[in-house]
């Protein structure tokens, strides 16, 4: 195990260190100690190392995240693992707005809950919320999962593509384009895969699932309230 | 008394100038298809502009540098406030950030032999990095757009800059459009879309709003890339004093400032028309706030909009620019409305230098399409060095000015080396009226 004390070490160093990790290191289990809130802390990561924060971040955790597992014990601030690319980010704590946004791979899961806009742009990543998750959540979702054991908030999935969005408890309201679908058994595939991976305990069959209507996809003059 | 002498005058038919011919064709439009109108390029209208500002050249108060015998610099270099590795150009006109999707991959491709050729940087777009550019450009400029297209930190970092998009001068405050025709399966897979849909790009970024986040948006970014490459802030021309100085404050190396006639791939008209300001009116304030913090030619700024001569990139400069970016010009160049497409425009209904139907895809030269036949009339090597004349063209005309004035730089060239031909440019320029040592607003003249 190695240790980065945020404390006596800057943000720099830290990054640097983290970055200059090579797909074969033998240095795959990294300690980071008093984040103490800070920002872009583990970010342009690219090798299949194991982080774990001890204690909560500010901006950008994880940012572009490739292949490394981040592991933060407290909670984590705006636009945590923000367009990342593959591996895992895992918050016990709850998360900041634009959590996972544009994401375009790996895994997010966060144990309690996301504020507004969670996934918005997605493009790919896979999000797992235990708890619930604010308004205009997966906001032009592009493609990917989004996975709410809780509720959502307003307007989820406004102007929604092709992401997947699956909610267990109440949506608030749905936003512009965005519709109830059916659950196929894909889907509950989906789920199961996801819950396991995020260590979750729910089951597939009380999911429900929202989709794009696909209605805004060329500009039609009869749909013109919903721009 | 003939019938013909009987008749009584008849008043001439008038055409109104509120509800003229375009306008009223506009009306028609509109209310046949229900949808606004939405075109390629910058503003059409006429606006106070760099024609509206003469040099003063050398007189018995300055002598004037020797033509072709004394040396003019036309270097700049760009970001050497955080950057390890600041860009150096030989050059001071760069090529601005316009996407693959919206030009075809030849096109790129001819952006970035015709830049590297004549020794500055191109600029990626709304669309992420292609090959053919990387592959081509000695110089390029990865733009951080609010859609987030293609984007990864594979490409961050063989980047040589990263430019965090704000805004545009065509359409400040507004997001990006590529229409179905254009989603090819290419351009779609780059943008995780399904193929043939509108695509619509957001307006503001995704994951920060305001200076304070903009802030910390640089350090992630910084932090990706090693600290090594510039960052830099484009904004539509709209306060530019105050977002030149949020953009210093944030952390940027290079601020680029958009004016409302810059083009664009694909926008409402009205939006184009009736949005931002002039470009003439953007750099005098913009250059205020860099002095007012003591960042003039520290944070550098590049100005576009309009840029078509070496007369113009000289005037920008003059007012404080330290470089120019060209984008409807550098198109022109490859070959964009060329008169030899001229029956193909006849059929699209429209005619050289007219055609702005950018986002249908259909362009005849081949330029701002997707359909591999018409992409394919473009030859990247001819087109890449019709660019690299144009810039050397501009080069020498804005050297033949700075020389004229007496500078060795281009960058000496100076607001006292220029006067106003109008009382519209003479305000916005801050540049006293021809002949006289007064401008409107001018502090101490009290008017
Ligand atoms: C075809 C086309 C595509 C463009 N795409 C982008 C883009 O993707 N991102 C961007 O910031 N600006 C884009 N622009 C704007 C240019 O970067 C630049 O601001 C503008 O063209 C400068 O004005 P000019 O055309 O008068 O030289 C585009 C412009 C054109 C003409």
């Amino acid at each position: 195990m190695q240790k980065i004390d945020l404390a006596t070490q800057t943000l720099r160093e830290m990054n640097a260190t983290l970055q200059a990790q090579k797909d074969q290191t033998n240095a795959t289990q990294w300690d980071i100690e008093n984040p103490r809130g800070a920002h872009a802390i583990a970010v342009g990561l690219d090798a299949p190392i194991e982080v774990t924060v001890r204690g909560s971040t500010g901006y950008y955790c994880a940012g572009m995240n490739k292949q490394a597992t981040v592991h933060v014990t407290g909670s984590a601030g705006p636009g945590v693992a923000e367009n990342m690319m593959s591996g895992t980010v895992i918050i016990d704590g709850d998360a900041s707005q634009y959590a996972g946004a544009t994401g375009r791979g790996g895994l997010l899961v966060i144990k309690g809950n996301a504020a507004s806009r969670c996934g918005i742009s997605m493009k790919g990543i896979d999000i797992v919320v235990q708890g619930n998750i604010g308004h205009m959540s997966a906001f032009m979702g592009q493609a990917g999962n989004l996975v709410v054991c809780g509720d959502a908030g307003d307007a989820l999935g406004d102007s929604l593509y092709e992401a997947r969005l699956f909610v267990r408890g109440s949506v608030k309201s749905l936003g512009a384009d965005c519709v109830e679908k059916e659950v196929r058994p894909e889907h509950l595939e989906i789920l199961r895969d996801l819950l396991e991976r995020a260590g979750i305990d729910a089951k597939p069959e009380e999911f429900r699932r929202y989709g794009s209507a696909r209605k805004l996809y060329n500009f039609d003059v009869d749909n013109a309230a919903a721009y | 008394m003939n019938e013909h002498d009987k008749r009584i005058p008849q008043t001439v038919p008038i055409q109104s100038a509120t509800f003229s011919n375009p306008i009223n064709a506009e009306i028609r439009r509109a209310a046949a298809t229900g949808i606004y109108d939405i075109r390629g390029g910058g503003a059409k209208r006429k606006v106070p502009h760099f024609d509206d500002l003469l040099f003063l050249g050398a007189s018995i108060s300055r002598y004037p540098l020797e033509g072709y015998r004394e040396k003019c610099d036309t270097s700049v270099t760009l970001g050497t406030r955080f950057a390890k590795n600041p860009i150096k150009l030989d050059i001071p006109i760069t090529i601005a950030g316009m996407s693959f999707g919206a030009l075809s991959a030849q096109a790129k491709e001819a952006l970035g032999r015709g830049a590297s050729a004549a020794g500055t940087s191109t600029t990626t777009g709304d669309g992420g990095m292609t090959e053919e550019e990387r592959g081509h450009s000695k110089t390029l400029v990865y733009q951080y757009l609010p859609s987030r297209y293609g984007m990864n930190p594979d490409d961050l970092r063989r980047a040589d800059a990263i430019e965090i998009v704000v805004g545009q001068g065509a359409k400040p405050g507004g997001g990006g459009m590529l229409l179905g025709q254009k989603i090819s399966d290419r351009v779609a897979e780059m943008r995780t879309l399904p193929k043939g849909i509108d695509q619509r790009s957001a307006c503001r970024h995704p994951d920060w709003t305001g200076p304070d986040d903009l802030e910390i948006k640089i350090l992630e970014l910084r932090e990706i890339t090693g600290w090594r490459v510039p960052i830099y802030v484009k904004v539509g021309g709209t306060r530019p004093y105050y977002d030149t100085a949020l953009a210093v404050k944030a952390g940027a190396d290079v601020v680029v400032l958009d004016g409302m006639q810059g083009g664009t791939a694909a926008t409402q008209d009205v939006f184009i028309e009736n949005v931002g300001l002039p470009t003439l009116a953007c750099i005098r304030p913009a250059v205020r706030a860099l002095q007012d913090l003591g960042m003039h030619r520290e944070v550098q700024l590049i100005v576009s909009g309009g840029i078509r001569t070496g007369a113009d990139v000289a005037k920008a400069m003059a007012l404080g620019a330290d470089a120019v970016a060209i984008g409807t010009a550098a198109l022109i160049a490859l070959g964009d409305n060329d008169p030899k497409w001229e029956a193909e425009y006849q059929k699209l209904g429209t005619t050289t230098g007219a055609y702005d139907d950018w986002h249908e895809g259909r362009d005849p030269a081949g330029i701002t399409t997707q359909d591999p036949e018409l992409a394919a009339r473009l030859d990247p090597v001819e087109a890449g060095r019709r660019l690299r004349n144009y810039l050397k063209v501009m080069t020498l005309e804005a050297q033949t000015i700075a020389r004229a004035c007496g500078h060795n730089h281009l960058h000496n060239l100076e607001p006292e080396d220029l006067c106003a031909l109008t009382m519209e440019a003479a305000a916005m320029a801050q540049i006293p009226l021809a002949g006289t040592d007064w401008y409107p607003g001018k502090p101490g003249t009290g008017y």
